[in-house]
């Protein structure tokens, strides 16, 4: 689904991500998860094509959609046409742009259809920025930065949503976090991204039983220990 | 009285002409973040044009026509040498557009000569008060009226449209949707040139054109334009009609070559207010 080799990619002469390989397969939910600066977004940017990577590849197989940090909405315009943009790439295609099918997944949206994005709360407008995204019909969702900023509540509501897309249509989701227990609690494997390159990777459940991630990401505590 | 409703119309008429010049301002700038130095060029090139074809014996409405194309035409490819090389600053495509506007000149001089030229377009007038008013102040208004009003349902109505309008909200996430901003900015550019165009063939009948008459014109624009802080196309309508109104008044009352100059202390006045309502709160947010 999503084979990421080798990616190089450079702002100037700083390094941001050297040599990162990756893996979605079809229907998975994977999680990267690693500290500011890592270079989580700048990967996120360059599977999106708006980095470009000074070697290494990346191959998918089929769209990529991204839900970008902090929302990225487009404030003064509303909630129906910040998704009906969403769909810009396929907009010759018959009923590509209505936002309804939208409305299926997330039927929270269409009461506000009409109301400028900008006004939303951030929970809201992270619904609308993972609907716009999906206006595109991504086989593989990127999502940087999920719950950030957000009560727990709310990012519990989103999770909800992602599982519930996952589960019914295949969309695979690569979900990039600084919440490490959210992420490793929504998918079945994680990557561990630190200073550009991957540090750790495994099963969800074996990397918070590592006393590494647990020291750097978990607070200290194994899951097991937490629990 | 029947002189200052004559002095009214023809400047709302007047006002009307640099609107759309400062529309066209806007409709770049929001976009692309660039302020066109050569938005003077699309209403001379425009005006001198149909002169020429009507010269030629080309009827009204086609040398119009004729015109206002041959500006977007030239709005383009000042967007393709400005904004075309992606990842070009913007203060390198605003010197561009200075340098292509004074380049324009040249042109102007070699095809049409350094002299202003003029035209009819509507004969007769009418009586209003007491005050002769031609018709073709009313057609310059009318037909103001009538882009804006398609201009306002074109942003926020047509898909394009609205993907314009995202690229002035947010570029990063309109570029992460799949929209090209520089196709964008290019589109801007040709509207923005379409704009000038229309001015120009509106006012030639008005105040002759010559090759120098940009300057003029871009300032009267710009004035109107940043009302709106570059960004709101009716705020620049507004601040056009205002321009109009105050400069036939200064001349008809006072001296009509004080004109260039109301329009230059209205920027320092607007520019001013607008510095001094900038918090240092937001200054510092952004």
């Amino acid at each position: 689904m999503l084979e990421v080799t080798d990616l190089v990619v450079r702002y100037g002469n700083a390094t941001a991500l050297d040599g990162v390989s990756l893996q979605v397969g079809e229907g998975e939910m994977v999680a990267l998860v690693g500290p500011n600066g890592a270079g989580k977004s700048t990967l996120v940017n360059t599977l999106s094509g708006i980095l470009r990577p000074v070697s290494g590849s990346i191959e998918v197989d089929g769209r990529l959609a991204q839900v970008p940090e902090g929302r990225q909405l487009f404030p003064d315009l509303s909630v129906a046409d910040n998704l009906r943009l969403g769909a810009w790439r396929s907009r010759r295609r018959a009923g590509a742009r209505d936002p309804r099918r939208i409305y299926e997944i997330l039927p929270d949206l269409e009461r506000m259809a009409k109301q400028p994005a900008g006004t939303l709360s951030g929970g809201q407008q992270q619904m609308v920025a993972v609907g716009r995204a999906l206006m595109a019909d991504p086989d593989i969702l990127a999502v940087d930065e999920l719950s950030l900023g957000l009560a727990p509540l709310v990012v519990a509501d989103l999770v909800r949503h992602l599982r519930e897309l996952n589960a019914s249509r295949g969309t695979a989701v690569l979900l990039i976090e600084q919440n490490a227990r959210l992420a490793f609690d929504l998918c079945e494997r994680a990557y561990v991204l630190e200073s550009g390159t991957i540090t750790m990777s495994g099963s969800s459940a074996e990397l918070s039983r590592s006393d590494a991630v647990a020291r750097a990401y978990l607070g200290g505590l194994t899951d097991s220990e937490a629990s | 009285m029947s002189a200052f409703l004559s002095y009214l119309i023809s400047g709302l008429a007047i006002g009307c002409t640099f609107a759309l010049v400062a529309s066209g301002f806007v409709a770049i700038h929001r976009v692309t973040r660039v302020v066109n130095f050569a938005q003077g060029t699309f209403p001379v090139v425009a005006g001198l044009t149909v002169s020429s074809m009507l010269g030629r014996g080309l009827p009204h409405g086609v040398a119009e026509l004729i015109g206002i194309v041959l500006a977007g035409v030239i709005g383009l490819v000042v967007g393709v040498i400005a904004i075309g090389k992606r990842g070009t600053p913007t203060l390198a495509s605003l010197v561009i557009t200075l340098g292509l506007g004074i380049l324009a000149y040249a042109f102007e001089i070699i095809v049409w000569g350094d002299q202003p030229v003029s035209y009819s377009m509507l004969r007769g007038a009418v009586d209003i008060g007491g005050a002769r008013v031609a018709w073709q102040y009313f057609l310059v208004i009318g037909a103001t009226l009538v882009t804006f009003a398609a201009l306002g349902l074109f942003f926020t109505r047509t898909y394009l449209g609205k993907a314009l309008s995202a690229c002035a909200s947010n570029p990063y996430a309109a570029r992460l949707a799949g929209i090209n901003p520089i196709r964008m900015g290019l589109l801007a550019f040709a509207l923005g040139g379409l704009l000038g165009g229309l001015a120009g063939v509106l006012i030639t009948p008005l105040q002759p054109v010559a090759f120098d008459s940009d300057v003029l014109l871009a300032t009267s624009g710009f004035a109107a334009a940043i009302f709106g802080g570059l960004n709101s196309p009716y705020a620049a309508l507004v601040g056009g009609l205002l321009l109009g109104v105050l400069e036939a008044f200064v001349a008809g009352y006072i001296n009509a070559s004080y004109q260039t100059e109301v329009a230059m202390v209205l920027i320092i006045v607007v520019m001013i207010y607008q510095a001094s309502r900038r918090s240092t709160v937001s200054e510092e947010v952004s």
